[in-house]
């Protein structure tokens, strides 16, 4: 009898077990796609030869349909005087850092998203809404988003907008490397109008080395860093600068992947689901050994 | 005189000068939830892109679940470690947690840029995402405390089914419904009630995991891999703590005895899962050296140093005494303590330690977002009230020998 309503219980147990863990762990890996493409394109930031026109401003907001002031207004530099950030009305912006000494220029850092290598965004969002394309663009699905701006709360350079003040479908925003025109071959709207060629547009692996050519061939002008090389586990955008980035208020982060110590924790906790169903198994035996030492105690 | 405890629903007036002013707070509280629906979520917070996250999920989502604990501890301490002997504070906590997560998952969809899409979960998975387990976990186990709570209803109503109106030819049907459900879940009950203690473990543990991803972002007194870890104890630390709170607050307002010898039970159960999260906590920051932050005085290394006086240390040693946990006011302080330490920890953790680069405006909660904060706990709270009135819940002694020695009649 007791065997029997043992077993019963067991059984039962072990159903309820496997229901809560009906969602498999194949199908969980294979939620969000994270192929690193060799050939992934990025683009090499060259601060040192960017002037601050701020063509790239304008064209970015032509080429994702938001509205813009005419060109000629972009020839306004008063917008320097107040560090600026992207948000969800540009997805990208320039600043100015003043120079150090009378005879230099001052530096102007053109920031947008960094397309990283292993993006925050991209593990944290709950429903999987980015994702980081073989081309290395990372960009976002609005049939997907439910607006709940963990990406916002995870992203190490603080880059995705969300639209606070519309009350049906608000988006997030950032740099979606313009995904629509490279699929076409086309450059993205920011490379192609800059003056000054202070943007490279290639792929990553040859932008590294470009790069690393030009801070030997010019020590004097460039600092011995490419920002986004290794930065976070690495970023498609990366940055040349002749002062240390700090200076120029890029976050001082590590070579570890952002995500890699919440993926930790997350896969110990559910790995194949063997803890959670451990816990289960042993709170099942406690509670059984529980109840009959009761009973036998009542019979007694 | 013989009498035991079982519960009953309350028979008391419900509104009083108390009940009115916490309906006020919920009706300013909805006003500015219809704002927010109207108008978007810049039109009442002072959330930016630098600070996505607010009060809302601060207190109302992960303090809220954190105070919710006392329903999933005392099920482990009455079901599975079955202690018949707590059973008086078990039914109490189970409706604190069914209230508190229905409303932790309200504040969430209220919280949501598109809060029509808070079902995209289910059906889309990301596995590498913190939020979506806490997410998933905290849906399944709001259906498993509305399974726990439904014997509760068909004790209601079993027998006592009285429909208005030409309804009452469903009287019997109803009944028998009611009658076979409360068999069936008297069955399977236990799968629930462990499925639900499990849950809790997960998610409890999550929460903290979720801000793990915002590294450096995240002020180092708090930071730390093992903040799941912390999570899961301050919750387990809280649970007894909420349940005895709650309990004295409710026999004080429908002016019941308090169930003393029990909660001085849970009490002396609650110092030794403090101490245990303590030592994690210090441990934790000895060995990353973090305590070189305490010796700059600014609003992070302050609310640090209350958070663990304060919220820990301070009931830590009211709970260790014999004498305080027998007395309701020791119980009473010390318990409130160690809720505004899990609280302030919570808030720490999602607000105060959350240091964006590039702020331009610091922080601080609109009133609309604290007017919502506000009116959800009114709601909770006022719900809680109707509730215990309605279905057994608290316990009241039922003398079973009528025939008193001393006749007051008239004295
Ligand atoms: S910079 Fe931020 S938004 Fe862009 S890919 Fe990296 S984590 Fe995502
Ligand atoms: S706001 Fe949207 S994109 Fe960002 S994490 Fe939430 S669901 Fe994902
Ligand atoms: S790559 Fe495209 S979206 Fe990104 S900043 Fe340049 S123009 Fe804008």
């Amino acid at each position: 009898m007791v065997n029997e309503s043992r077993r019963k219980f067991l059984k039962l147990t072990a159903l309820i077990g496997a229901s809560i863990t009906g969602l498999s762990p194949r199908k969980l890996k294979a939620a969000p796609k994270n192929i690193l493409d060799k050939n992934r394109m990025g683009v090499l930031v060259d601060t040192t030869a960017c002037i601050g026109c701020r063509k790239c401003e304008w064209a970015c907001k032509v080429a994702h349909n938001l509205p813009t002031l005419p060109l000629e207004s972009y020839d306004d530099r008063s917008v320097f005087r107040n560090m600026r950030r992207p948000d969800d009305k540009a997805l990208t912006v320039v600043n100015e850092y003043p120079a150090k000494r009378q005879e230099e220029f001052p530096i102007n850092v053109k920031i947008q998203c960094m397309h990283c290598d292993h993006p925050a965004c991209v593990s944290a969002c709950i429903v999987g809404a980015f994702s980081k394309e073989e081309i290395g663009a990372v960009v976002w699905d609005t049939k997907k988003c439910i607006g709940c701006r963990y990406c916002m709360v995870a992203c190490p350079f603080q880059i995705p907008a969300f639209e606070f003040n519309k009350a049906i479908q608000p988006e997030i925003r950032k740099c979606d490397f313009c995904f629509q025109r490279t699929k076409e071959g086309k450059l993205p709207a920011c490379v192609e109008i800059c003056p000054m060629e202070a943007l490279t547009y290639g792929k990553r692996e040859e932008l590294v080395k470009i790069a690393h050519e030009k801070i030997k061939l010019y020590p004097e002008r460039y600092i011995n860093h490419v920002y986004g090389e290794y930065e976070v586990g690495g970023t498609s955008w990366m940055y040349l600068a002749n002062r240390d980035f700090v200076e120029l208020q890029f976050p001082k982060l590590g070579k570890n992947p952002a995500p890699g110590v919440t993926e930790a924790i997350q896969h110990g906790i559910f790995a194949y689901f063997v803890p959670p169903v451990a816990l289960y198994a042993l709170l099942g035996v406690v509670m059984w050994i529980n109840k009959n030492r009761k009973k036998t105690v009542e019979a007694e | 005189m013989e009498n035991f405890m079982k519960p009953a629903p309350i028979s008391k007036k419900f509104f009083t000068p108390g009940v009115i002013i916490l309906t006020g707070f919920a009706v300013i509280g909805l006003i500015i939830v219809l704002i927010r629906l109207l108008f978007g979520l810049g039109a009442v917070t002072n959330l930016s892109n630098q600070y996505p996250w607010g009060i809302w999920i601060g207190i109302d989502v992960a303090a809220g679940v954190a105070l919710a604990a006392g329903g999933f501890t005392t099920a482990a301490l009455g079901h599975i470690m079955h202690k018949e002997e707590y059973h008086v504070v078990v039914r109490p906590a189970l409706l604190t947690a069914m209230l508190g997560y229905t409303f932790v998952a309200l504040s969430v969809a209220l919280d949501l840029g598109r809060y029509y899409y808070i079902w995209h979960p289910l059906i889309m998975w990301n596995g590498n995402s913190v939020l979506f387990e806490v997410g998933m976990c905290v849906m399944i186990y709001l259906f498993v405390l509305y399974i726990e709570f439904l014997p509760i209803v068909t004790e209601r109503f079993i027998g006592r089914v009285n429909l208005p109106g030409f309804l009452k030819v469903f009287n019997n049907p109803v009944d028998k419904f009611l009658r076979l459900l409360d068999r069936t879940l008297n069955k399977v009950m236990f799968i629930f009630i462990i499925a639900g203690v499990v849950l809790s473990c997960l998610h409890q543990s999550s929460l903290g995991t979720l801000m793990v991803i915002a590294g450096p972002k995240m002020h180092p007194l708090w930071q730390t891999p093992i903040l799941p870890l912390l999570f899961l104890l301050s919750a387990i630390s809280v649970g007894f703590p909420m349940v005895i709170f709650e309990s004295l607050i409710t026999s004080k307002s429908f002016g019941l005895k308090p169930e003393l010898k029990v909660l001085s039970n849970l009490g002396s159960m609650v110092a030794p899962m403090l101490g245990i999260y303590l030592s994690f906590k210090i441990g934790d920051m000895v060995i990353r050296k973090t305590f070189v932050y305490l010796n700059e005085i600014n609003i992070e290394s302050i609310l640090f140093a209350i958070e663990v006086v304060v919220g820990i240390i301070i009931p830590l040693r009211i709970f260790l005494s014999p004498k305080l946990i027998k007395s309701p006011v020791g119980l009473f302080i010390g318990s409130a303590l160690v809720i505004f330490g899990v609280l302030l920890n919570r808030v720490n953790n999602f607000i105060v330690a959350y240091n964006p680069p590039y702020k331009f405006t610091p922080y601080f909660p609109s009133i609309g977002e604290i007017g919502v904060t506000l009116g959800f706990i009114a709601l909770e709270v006022l719900l809680f009230r109707a509730f215990v009135m309605i279905f057994p819940i608290v316990s009241v002694p039922q003398y079973i020998t009528p025939q008193t020695k001393f006749s007051v009649r008239g004295a």
